[in-house]
């Protein structure tokens, strides 16, 4: 399964850190951290969320300059110009969150800030067709007159590699590329990635997935509170041992044990032919206390069904029925008053303000609970923040810290602590521990575990199979905007769940 | 992390001194810089009449400004308060001046009134077109502004409109000219609706909604916040202050015309922003609002008070201030 490169193991080194060392406000984040990059392989880069990775990763890109220490890029050593400029260098950055102009075309935002020009008017031709070489190297179907707000977020991540290639990158940087990807399109770009690598590309690949960085990566780095913890070939180590090095104990089981439903507790939800949008005629009904799943593609329908659900966006046709009382169409408040809460995938730009504090942010949704006739008690939101903090484990080391400093991990935490303050009855949860580390991961399922063990109502809507498959004790798989297969028991498997996501099996009944 | 509740509780109430955010403190250090260099310049500015005066005067734009925080932090932006002014205090005139009601005194608590109803209807019609009408504030307001000011044009034919009754001015007149507890009434005013402004906008639900519209509108809907009402009722309390400032401005003068409050609304906006209140929302300062108005008034004053600048270039003076105002906050974003 481990590709090793020909010359993976031996090339020079391109790039390398010397006792980096940084802090932000006085807090240190990174602890003397070496690391190298050689020429031609792929470099995993693993730690917990707040290990340091990320910063890691904006200091060799230099969009931040170390507290102290080299960088040493050639052999020599070097400052890195700030705001991207590295670029010049062949030093490219793929970000998490996209860089992408909403209001420009494929080929505009390829060629961004290095127009091609005849006569000093824009040769939009030779640009149109030199996009379309490079994506049609990727293998990439996506037009390259198509507006980028029209694209897909599987689209817009391989539009951002494009425009890393075109640049001639040497040193590409790919910070959990593969979060909005399916698994087609993750092996289409590590199929590219390996290409690239073999014409002496270097890449630096972030990702909590170690079943990609098994399958991907030359090398492994692991940093742990912002230290250097081991750099060793991937083929020595194995998923298990990767997840040590990065939480520093012995992982015990990911998942917590199943617990049965009781098939005669009472029906709390039901959805009725449900239709808005997208989504077709969607049925289904969940039970007191039991974690229901949802599988299916990226772009199937799941998030719209259960938005439609929650009532943040109108159906067209069916009913949703919570406890016997049906709930009006497109009224959050309404959903929310008969005990259910939605739990946004988009934690950044849906789920947290990410200017405001942790107290602002917890209780925004729940602010009835703390005054009266809508005066705000400030000690009864504290109070709540720090229940919040316990229940939840949410580490920061500055309670008046905004959210969008924290670690992903604690976001959401903190996200999942916002919506758990209005005391749910049902809870919609849309993609549990995107981009969060392996350790806050096991955390978060022991909480959605426990929530359920409390008679709570669990929809749980993942890409990712495992989390489906540990956690839930029936799972829907949508396709389409349908709802194709409904799992129950020892049904619920990778290879049935991808029959009915890929359209090989169909609902029996 | 097995700390105490009460631990915790007292951690999240602990500032420390590099806690404090430069940015709300700036306006209060530009204010004193200006009294600095103020006394400086002419020593009667320092006196406590002259900056009693400043302030009085500061009154109108003071408390629009108020009214333009709230809207500014849930992300909009209203540009037709200068209008609205001329057509609220036009309207509040030609009423006292039909003499529907005899009784001076009834008559003026119904004037009173009616300029509230009226202040608050036209935020509402802000509102309205903005949120149900999906159009953008600046070009909303832009077009009320047009209509604001062309209808206050057709009641005073493009003349003035001025409160006729001896009596209703008299008994109105100490709403601008009298003093409580020996305190300019206009102050007083400033006080309590900035008073009133900070409590809603930091102790309540309401206005915790404000700030989170402005800050991030998806947010605040995937909260279940009625994120229209929340922005049309910021407009309606625009209105209401916009009506007050009316009820200071008209016992004044007595009087209004075509031109009433022009350019009133950029003023506003300045002093919104200079008070450290980001425009592109999410973060209100009503208190550096005050400032900020005060801090334009301060500047004109100082002009007057000078002989080396012409007071005509006030106006390029105040536009000066916006621009540095919004280099030194952008210098001040604590680095991340």
């Amino acid at each position: 399964m481990n590709s090793q490169a020909s010359g993976a193991g031996d090339g020079a080194v391109v790039l390398s850190a010397r006792r980096i060392s940084k802090s932000f406000s006085g807090v240190q984040v990174l602890f003397s951290v070496d690391f190298d990059l050689r020429a031609g392989e792929i470099h995993a880069l693993m730690g917990e969320n707040g290990a340091g990775k990320s910063t890691l990763v904006k200091i060799l890109s230099g969009f931040e300059q170390p507290t102290s220490g080299e960088i040493i890029l050639d052999g020599h050593p070097v400052k890195l110009p700030p705001n991207g400029a590295a670029e010049a260098l062949g030093i490219v950055i793929i970000h998490q969150e996209f860089n992408l102009a909403e209001h420009l075309t494929v080929t505009e935002s390829l060629f961004l800030g290095r127009e091609v020009t005849r006569f000093s008017v824009l040769d939009r031709k030779y640009m149109r067709a030199e996009a379309r070489r490079v994506l049609d190297l990727l293998g990439s179907h996506v037009d390259e007159n198509a507006m980028i707000s029209s694209l897909s977020i599987a689209d817009k991540q391989m539009v951002e590699i494009a425009k890393a290639i075109s640049r001639d990158a040497r040193v590409v940087f790919m910070d959990e590329p593969t979060a909005v990807l399916s698994r087609e399109e993750t092996n289409f770009l590590f199929k590219q990635v390996r290409k690239l690598r073999d014409q002496g590309t270097s890449f630096v690949f972030v990702s909590h997935k170690l079943d990609e960085v098994m399958e991907l990566t030359d090398r492994v780095t692991v940093l742990r509170d912002g230290q250097w913890i081991k750099t060793s070939p991937t083929s020595i180590l194995d998923g298990e041992s990767i997840a040590q090095l990065m939480v520093g104990r012995e992982l015990s089981k990911l998942y917590p044990a199943k617990r049965e439903p009781n098939v005669d507790e009472e029906i709390v939800l039901s959805v009725d032919a449900l239709s808005t949008g997208y989504v077709k005629d969607a049925s289904f009904e969940i039970r007191k206390g039991e974690i229901l799943g949802f599988s299916g593609m990226i772009g199937s329908g799941r998030t719209e069904l259960m938005e439609a659900i929650a009532g943040l966006r109108s159906r067209t046709s069916g009913e949703v029925i919570i406890r016997g009382e049906t709930v009006p169409s497109g009224d959050v408040h309404a959903a929310n008053r008969r005990g259910l809460a939605y739990m946004t995938k988009d934690r950044k730009s849906k789920g947290l303000l990410l200017n405001s504090r942790m107290t602002a942010n917890l209780t925004l949704q729940s602010l009835e609970n703390h005054g009266k006739l809508g005066y705000l008690s400030p000690a009864s939101e504290a109070q709540a923040l720090a229940r919040a903090r316990r229940r939840f484990d949410i580490r920061v080391r500055d309670g008046n810290v905004v959210a969008g400093r924290m670690s992903g991990g604690n976001q959401q935490k903190l996200l999942l602590a916002k919506v758990m303050e209005t005391e749910p009855e049902i809870i919609i949860i849309d993609e549990p521990t995107r981009g969060i580390d392996v350790g806050t991961k096991q955390q978060i399922y022991h909480f959605i575990s426990a929530l359920a063990r409390d008679g709570r109502s669990i929809i749980v809507v993942s890409s990712e199979m495992p989390e489906v498959i540990g956690l839930c004790t029936r799972v829907a798989v949508m396709r389409e905007g349908r709802i194709v297969g409904m799992l129950e028991g020892d049904e619920i498997s990778e290879q049935e769940i991808m029959r009915y996501a890929a359209g090989l099996k169909k609902k029996a009944a | 992390m097995d700390t105490s509740v009460n631990e915790e509780i007292r951690e999240i109430h602990r500032r420390s001194w590099r806690d404090i955010d430069l940015r709300a403190v700036a306006p209060f250090a530009a204010l004193v810089l200006l009294l600095i260099l103020g006394a400086i310049v002419n020593p009667n500015f320092i006196g406590i009449n002259n900056l009693a005066n400043v302030a009085t005067r500061s009154a109108f734009i003071a408390i629009i400004a108020i009214g333009a925080t709230f809207v500014i932090s849930s992300g909009d932006l209203d540009l037709s308060v200068g209008s609205m002014v001329a057509f609220v205090a036009s309207l509040m005139i030609i009423f006292m001046n039909s003499g529907v009601i005899a009784d001076p005194a009834l008559m003026l608590t119904a004037a009173v009134l009616f300029a509230v109803i009226a202040g608050s209807l036209c935020g509402l019609a802000n509102g309205l077109i903005t949120t149900v009408g999906r159009i953008e504030p600046f070009i909303a307001t832009l077009g009320t502004m047009g209509i604001y000011r062309g209808l206050t044009t057709w009641l005073s034919q493009g003349g003035a409109i001025t409160l006729k009754d001896p009596a209703l001015q008299e008994m109105y007149r100490p709403a601008y000219f009298g003093y409580i507890f020996g305190v300019p009434v206009p102050i007083v005013v400033i006080l309590a609706v900035t008073s009133v402004a900070a409590f809603i906008l930091y102790r309540t639900r309401y206005g915790r909604h404000v700030v989170a519209v402005g800050s991030n509108a998806d947010v605040a809907r995937y909260s279940g916040i009625p994120v229209n009402r929340v922005r049309t009722i910021a407009f309606v309390i625009q209105g209401l202050c916009v009506a007050i400032a009316v009820l200071l401005y008209v016992p004044r003068l007595g009087s209004t015309s075509a031109t009433t409050g022009i350019l009133w609304e950029l003023q506003a906006i300045t002093a919104v922003v200079v008070g450290g209140t980001a425009l592109k929302g999410g973060a209100g300062r009503v208190w550096g609002t005050i400032c900020g108005a005060f801090i334009l008034e301060l500047v004109g004053n100082i002009m007057l008070l000078s002989n080396f600048i012409s007071e005509y270039l006030i106006g390029a003076i105040q536009g000066t201030i916006i621009i540095v105002a919004m280099l030194v906050q952008r210098s001040l974003v604590r680095k991340s």
